[in-house]
């Protein structure tokens, strides 16, 4: 059936399964690529968006349930001021290794930093441990999000 | 247009469209190493009009920072600035890029000379232009930031001004082409940002999973989860009538799918891969399992036990009197070793995107190794190699696991058939449960000292897996392992069972296991001999020398590095220094893919077991020029945390032939508040530079199981570490 959803500030039409993930729709129905599958179970976080402003796993967030919500992807983070620091300093600390999972990471981190405008090691571990990195790259992860909230 | 040049030499040089100039030659650059012009066409550096450069990036990307670093080489002694540079990802043709391949850590080691000298000719030939347009001699003339200048007139001409006649230039010989002074390097051993960040950071489609092609459906494919089963029936009735799938069908197998790539299955196509992933659960298939169904972890153990009690089957290397060097020694240690299979599970899903059309094929693939690909899928559709194009996406990770290219020959066959492009995707269940694995392994090891704590004797019967008296993929053992070379006597021989499940080559294969095994049992042996584990290490290694066989491009161990990276870790890490009970120190260390690493780990054990990597302090020693320290630093970081979690928490089982594990949930990646801080010091060495993507693993396991011991007393002599054993008494 027909849903329409705000997606990065516009309303989108979509005329899909009402169980269909919140993935599925961004990547196949909206063309926005960004936001990544990793494991389709809630473990990776390599699916994370906002939903008005909270991370969410779109791999488990069927698009019936979005509602009203906006829904925030990593293509329109960066609108935000603290999600282009974010963003910056995932490029100046040359975070990424393969970067699959680091669209996700932005975005849970992006939502600690709304709430929590300067973490400490232990908030970002908190907030961030449902994001998997395989190849590893947390200590830079972490050394990005400090320094994103120095520059914001 | 393409202006040949010089035919004698087989080298080329197109004109690229705007009067630019591309340049380049192969096969591979080895031949230009060696100082030879028998070279192919083939394309790396591009200096358009307006001065800026493109770059060509040969290899696939996996996120072991290839498609930053190697560029580099070139831009390096283009002499161009780093900013002007664009890079571009290459297709896969081995006729003009050679060797195409993301394994061994080799990119550097084979890259490094040659591609260094890709820039050099190029500006060898841009500064020829620039000195003819002016009359000079080209000696006169240097360059600097993308600029050929003369300085006893004052004038200069930016590349882009003089391309356009640098292209109609004959190759200059290779003789002539000077490299610059490392001391000059203003882009080699910088730490240059990864090319692709922005992108990344941004959502941009990169990805073999981002591939998006007109009229493309997708595709899951549903195979037996016995490897190499059949299907026995299938009724596909019930998936047929679920709302978005176009199709479902059969695809059959032939052959040997480890050769092949292709399973027999069924592929379902649907308007989104999350409905066709779905409709896998309304399949009715009775499989033909095979062989393999009734595997077990529990039967190979045992059966691994039972063998251990006999010879080998097979002879690796064997002195003549090991046997009675043991039975003779002061002191004698016996024991045995074991880990799991373990799986490669990257970010990114196995995924391809193919279009078989008109007898042509186009894919689009994460993959680390095409060219295999390109062949399994020549042989599956019936179509010339030629007629195959193959991009290269971006992997997200690779760790060995797009070595293989099964995913591709799916996609192709099910495009075929479909008769449409298809976007194939395995989901995460699908990844863990039907890969090929780090095969697990079974050491039994006995050890002898002399009187003064010397290690005379070491015997290996190593129980792998394999037929026919032939080890499967990376479940091999060889001559010079250490201590081969430096223990007197010493047999290593091998018995092999069946496996139930395909194995193949994980990031650093072989040595990720066998790290663990020697390096702990080097421990075992300090301790009989009451000997300081570092000091038991760097007795053993003895003088600085090189042992074993340096023939055929094999490069022996070198102790001095060993030493000196050993030594810097142990410096860093405050080795001998005190600690907390149960906190304990360990160290290792390990040479494979041409690096010479050592770690040392601190590890704290809770009172139920629980491990906690406090710090690990690497040292490495890959030559004397890292090409892109941040890269660097990721690579031995990353593989270092990696390890930690390969160590404490992963392992693939068998049950009914069936991998048990099924996603991340019962088969964890590291989080991270499980990541600690990683310490790494670079010991340089006056060596060629070579790769980083693997060498830093092998000894990271067991300096953590050495690590427990002194915290507790307890020998981990089985991977995963079982922290039940670890218990307060």
């Amino acid at each position: 059936m027909a849903y329409t959803i705000s997606v990065n500030g516009a309303p989108q039409q979509v005329d899909v399964d009402g169980e269909m993930p919140l993935l599925w729709v961004l990547r196949e129905v909206l063309d926005l690529p960004g936001t990544k599958f990793g494991c389709g179970i809630a473990q990776c976080g390599a699916c994370t968006v906002h939903l008005d402003g909270v991370a969410v796993r779109s791999c488990q967030t069927p698009v019936s349930s979005v509602g009203k919500a906006k829904v925030t992807t990593i293509e329109a983070i960066g609108a935000t001021p603290r999600g282009k620091a974010l963003q910056d300093a995932w490029v100046a600390g040359d975070v990424a290794q393969c970067g699959y999972c680091q669209a996700g990471q932005i975005m849970s981190a992006a939502a600690l930093l709304a709430s929590k405008p300067k973490p400490t090691d232990a908030d970002i571990d908190a907030a961030m441990a449902g994001n998997l990195c395989r190849c590893a790259t947390y200590p830079r992860i972490r050394a990005a999000i400090h320094a994103a909230t120095t520059e914001a | 247009m393409t202006v040949q040049i010089n035919r004698r030499s087989l080298l080329t040089v197109l004109a690229a469209a705007g009067g630019g100039l591309t340049l380049g030659f192969g096969p591979v650059a080895r031949a230009l190493a060696a100082g030879t012009t028998d070279a192919k066409l083939n394309t790396y550096v591009t200096v358009h009009a307006d001065g800026s450069v493109t770059i060509m990036a040969q290899n696939p990307e996996i996120g072991q920072g290839v498609k930053t670093s190697i560029p580099q080489l070139v831009a390096e002694e283009l002499d161009v600035d780093w900013s002007a540079v664009t890079i571009e990802q290459a297709i896969a043709d081995t006729a003009v890029y050679g060797r195409q391949v993301a394994g061994g850590s080799m990119a550097t080691t084979l890259q490094y000379d040659p591609l260094r000298r890709m820039g050099a000719t190029a500006r060898a030939m841009l500064v020829t232009a620039a000195a003819t347009r002016w009359g000079v001699p080209a000696g006169e003339c240097t360059t600097a930031s993308g600029t050929v200048l003369h300085a006893a007139s004052g004038r200069k001409l930016g590349y882009g001004d003089v391309a356009a006649d640098a292209a109609k230039l004959p190759l200059p010989d290779p003789a002539t082409i000077a490299l610059k002074d490392p001391a000059n390097f203003t882009i080699i051993g910088q730490p240059m940002t990864g090319v692709d960040n922005y992108k990344l950071v941004t959502g941009q489609p990169l990805f073999g999973i981002d591939a998006k092609v007109p009229g493309m459906v997708y595709a899951a494919y549903e195979k037996c989860p016995v490897f190499g089963g059949t299907i026995k029936s299938a009724d596909l009735t019930k998936a047929k009538a679920i709302k978005g799938v176009i199709d479902v069908f059969v695809i059959p197998g032939s052959g040997d799918p480890a050769v092949t790539g292709l399973s027999e299955g069924v592929a379902i196509i649907a308007d989104s891969w999350w409905t066709a992933n779905r409709a896998r659960a309304a399949l009715a298939i009775v499989w033909n399992e095979g062989p393999r169904a009734g595997a077990s972890s529990t039967a190979i153990a045992a059966q691994a036990a039972a063998f251990a009690k006999q010879a080998p089957q097979q002879s690796i290397v064997s002195t003549l009197d090991t046997d009675k060097a043991l039975v003779g020694a002061a002191k004698r240690v016996d024991a045995v070793y074991s880990y799991p299979y373990l799986a490669h599970a990257p970010m990114e899903p196995m995924n391809c995107t193919a279009r078989v059309a008109g007898g042509k094929v186009e894919i689009w693939a994460p993959t680390q190794n095409p060219e295999p690909g390109r062949a399994q899928v020549a042989k599956a559709l019936g179509v010339p190699p030629a007629d195959i194009t193959i991009h290269m996406m971006r992997c997200g990770g690779g760790f060995g696991r797009r070595l293989g290219n099964d995913y591709m020959v799916e996609a192709a066959t099910i495009s075929a058939r479909a008769g449409k492009p298809v976007k194939l995707i395995w989901s995460r269940e699908q990844d863990i449960q039907q890969s090929f694995y780090r095969p697990g392994g079974f050491h039994n090891l006995s050890g002898g000292l002399d009187a003064s704590g010397k290690l005379i004797a070491w015997r290996n019967h190593f129980v792998s897996y394999g037929s026919d008296g032939k080890f499967a993929r990376s479940a091999q053992i060889a001559p010079g392992l250490f201590p081969d070379g430096f223990v007197e006597n010493i047999a290593i021989g091998a018995s092999l069972m069946p496996t139930p499940l395909e194995t193949g080559p994980l990031r650093a294969p072989v040595s990720n296991a066998f790290g663990f095994v020697m390096q702990s049992f080097l421990d075992e042996l300090a301790l009989a001999a009451k000997i300081d584990p570092l000091a038991f290490r760097q007795q053993l290694l003895g003088s600085a020398r090189i042992v074993g066989d340096t023939s055929n491009g094999h490069t022996g161990l070198d102790t001095g590095r060993t030493r000196a990276v050993l030594d810097a870790a142990a410096k860093a890490a405050g080795w001998g220094r005190a600690l907390a009970p149960r906190s304990g120190l360990g160290i290792a260390f390990y040479f494979s893919h041409r690096g010479y690493f050592a770690s040392v780990a601190e590890v704290t054990v809770a009172e139920d077991g629980a491990v906690t990597v406090v710090k690990v302090w690497v040292a490495g020693d890959v030559g004397r020029q890292i090409v892109n320290p941040s890269g660097a630093n990721n690579q031995i970081v990353g593989s270092t945390l990696d390890a930690i979690n390969a160590t404490l928490n992963q392992q693939i089982t068998v049950a009914n032939g069936r991998v048990v594990q099924r996603n991340f949930d019962d088969y964890p990646l590291l989080r991270m508040p499980d990541a600690p801080p990683v310490v790494v010091e670079m010991v340089a060495s006056d060596n060629p530079p070579t790769g980083l993507g693997e060498p830093a693993y092998p000894p990271v396991p067991p300096a953590i199981t050495n690590a427990i011991f002194a915290a507790t007393g307890v020998r981990v002599r089985s991977l995963p570490v079982d922290t039940a054993l670890l218990k307060k008494a």
